[in-house]
């Protein structure tokens, strides 16, 4: 349950069209650009905004994830200055929904019960956790309900219609589809096959889907959008902080112009697609 | 064999994978179907009289067993305590006790109708272990081993690579077992058709944690009715090294539920607790999640995990079984730790006093036998398993002591 992400996709429905989700690593490359990437980021077209929380063994993401967890980490990036980089944000943005995405772990050392106290305070809407499947739910899904926060979701192409039902039933705010078997910022998915895959989650839950992984143009996000509520993008991102880091691996002027300059026209493809399957 | 009574310490994990606090099933989605269907083979596998008769037959005619229980008559004499047992893990095919669950899991991919094998691998153990099974069946193999590991271990990624392996040296993280297994988890979500992960240790997501000791535990099963023989009653203590733990929980679990059986499980302290590089997830770590279960790790406030340390590569981990975690809290396992030089010194007392070469990971457990057999009487049976043998690490080793060869 969250006011804020139902809200959104409420308005992307009204606009009838889908929205751009942008994943970003917390404190990546440092903590003030970060920050000033994040408060950019709704301008820019960003409609939801995902947050990675570093860690140092993220199982599921490719190269480009990873580095920029490496980097953040490097950078000095807990989860308690994650948790303050939301509450700086939450300070200017008040409507565009927050979503933190990472691994069980450094929650769990945290505390979980003081973990969402803090989260919800910090203005955070949303967890998505990628080593919690609904087998695990006890942990953190349950409690973080009960604090108010949504619990998303991955349902992926092993996902079958027979385990659906178990991976949605806690699942809140939408669902996170992914589109490949694969780690973040891996091979671009078969546009078709994501269009009857998100049919299919459809045919389960009223909630809206998110489709993300291998999406890395405004192009590829264009032809995805058509077929669902919403569209992840992450490496794509994460390597163009990368590349206009300087030798010693330090923000420069470029930074922020790079990612927002991309979430725009990302955004762009995003908005000009009609939504024909999400309807 | 006894059977487990009701209040048995050997009934875990419960339908969940959990023991205790600790095991589980912490994977991603896209695992996780994967991780039930393999719950699901196994279980049929097991209660499968033709799965368990081609795998003793396997046992016996290709890993060379049962493997000796040797009575280290000097290695006794020179300790002055108690009268200590060598369990030969070390004369299995591919020169360790990897290969008895390798065996387990490869004949359980091929029930599962998978053609393609990956592994990882820190000392190359593992790693050769499944490329040897995977060229006795024709399948495919690809091996994940971190990039220091294949430097610190180059036989190994030559007898792979003779096999028929493909190994794929890791760059990310600290480039060790953690990463390796990363990786193989990386492949395994990206080729869920057609991959079967063999894993290497009591680690993981359920049901490997289950599945491996069981494979492991014709160690224990084997080394009581041999110490029967051989004295007509049950050891008194038993002691092995741990990394992941598989030798260990292999030796140990056949043997949880008899009280008067003491059991030491010996961790990689590197250069000492103290210094913080070393590779003791019980000794100097607390409980945490990674790679599939909740077990102790090292990790810092944050819940980073930290790298290890050790002179043993096989070792060289910041995790452990979540069994052993369990066994830890409860009291039923004592852990102790040696470090880099004790187990060097133990590395050449036992290849000096009985002729045999220890591995680096068992030289471990070796190390914390001289401390502890001297302080029991002369009539305590004492088992120590000897998992691996020593002739991949005479490079470092010899490095270690200032010689070249």
């Amino acid at each position: 349950m969250s006011a804020r992400i139902d809200a959104r996709f409420k308005l992307l429905a009204q606009e009838g069209r889908a929205g751009l989700v942008t994943f970003l690593t917390a404190n990546d490359p440092d903590y003030d650009t970060s920050l000033a990437i994040m408060k950019s980021l709704p301008k820019a077209g960003a409609d939801l905004i995902e947050l990675g929380m570093p860690f140092t063994d993220p199982m599921a993401d490719g190269p480009a994830v990873q580095a920029s967890s490496q980097r953040a980490l490097k950078a000095g990036a807990t989860l308690k200055k994650t948790l303050s980089l939301v509450r700086e944000f939450r300070a200017q943005e008040k409507d565009t929904p927050l979503i933190l995405m990472g691994y069980y772990n450094p929650i769990y050392i945290y505390g979980v019960d003081k973990f969402l106290t803090d989260a919800k305070a910090a203005g955070v809407d949303g967890l998505i956790v990628v080593d919690l499947p609904p087998e695990e739910d006890e942990e953190l899904c349950i409690p973080a309900l009960k604090a108010g926060l949504a619990f998303i979701r991955l349902a992926t192409p092993t996902t079958d219609d027979k385990r659906l039902p178990a991976v949605l039933k806690n699942t809140s705010g939408f669902v996170y589809y992914v589109s490949i078997t694969g780690i973040t910022g891996a091979a671009i998915p078969d546009p078709n096959r994501v269009t009857s895959a998100v049919a299919r989650i459809k045919r389960h839950t009223k909630l809206p889907v998110a489709v993300g992984f291998g999406i890395k143009t405004a192009a590829d996000a264009r032809v995805i959008a058509s077929g669902a509520d919403a569209v992840v993008v992450g490496s794509a991102l994460v390597e163009t902080i990368r590349n206009s880091l300087d030798g010693a691996g330090r923000a420069t002027e470029k930074t922020l112009k790079a990612v927002t300059d991309l979430v725009t026209e990302l955004a762009g493809g995003v908005h000009s697609a009609r939504r024909a399957a999400a309807e | 064999m006894t059977t487990p009574r009701p209040n048995s310490l050997r009934l875990g994990p419960d339908e969940h994978g959990h023991f205790g606090i600790y095991g589980g099933r912490f994977v991603a989605e896209t695992l996780m179907p994967l991780v039930l269907e393999l719950e699901q083979a196994y279980n049929k596998a097991k209660d499968d009289p033709a799965f368990k008769k081609e795998m003793t037959l396997l046992q016996k005619e290709y890993i060379g067993r049962p493997s000796p229980l040797y009575f280290a008559k000097r290695l006794t004499e020179h300790l002055r305590g108690a009268k200590i047992y060598l369990k030969r893990e070390e004369l299995n095919h591919t020169g360790s006790h990897k290969l008895n669950n390798v065996l387990g899991q490869i004949l359980l991919a091929r029930r599962m109708g998978k053609k393609r094998i990956i592994a990882e691998t820190g000392a190359g153990q593992h790693g050769v272990a499944t490329a040897t099974m995977c060229a006795n069946f024709g399948l495919d193999c690809v091996v994940y081993m971190g990039a220091v590991d294949v430097e610190r271990q180059k036989p190994n990624v030559f007898r792979m690579k003779l096999l028929g392996a493909e190994v794929r040296p890791v760059q990310s993280g600290t480039k060790t077992l953690k990463d390796a297994m990363n990786e193989a988890l990386r492949d395994w979500v990206t080729n869920v058709e057609n991959t079967f992960y063999c894993i290497g240790t009591v680690a993981g997501p359920h049901p490997y944690p289950a599945m491996v000791r069981d494979f492991q535990s014709v160690i224990g099963i084997e080394t009581r009715e041999q110490m029967l023989e051989a004295e007509g009653r049950i050891p008194d203590s038993l002691v092995a090294c741990i990394g992941g733990g598989s030798n260990a929980m292999g030796l140990f679990h056949p043997f949880l539920d008899d009280a008067s059986v003491e059991m030491y499980g010996v961790e990689a302290a590197g250069f000492g607790i103290s210094s913080g590089k070393h590779a003791a997830s019980i000794t100097g770590g607390r409980p945490g999640v990674l790679h599939g279960n909740r077990t102790y790790l090292l990790m810092d406030d944050d819940g980073q995990i930290k790298d290890a340390h050790s002179i043993s590569a096989g070792l060289d981990y910041p995790g452990i079984g979540p069994e052993h975690s369990w066994l830890h809290d409860m009291g039923r396992v004592k852990f102790l730790s040696a470090t880099d030089e004790e187990a060097l010194k133990a590395f050449q007392l036992l290849s000096t006093l009985e002729g045999i070469i220890p591995a680096l990971e068992p030289a471990h457990a070796i190390a914390k036998v001289t401390e502890i057999a001297p302080k029991k009487p002369k009539d305590h049976l004492m088992v120590v398993n000897l998992s691996g043998r020593g002739d991949k690490d005479i490079y470092q080793v010899a490095e270690r002591l200032g010689g070249k060869l």
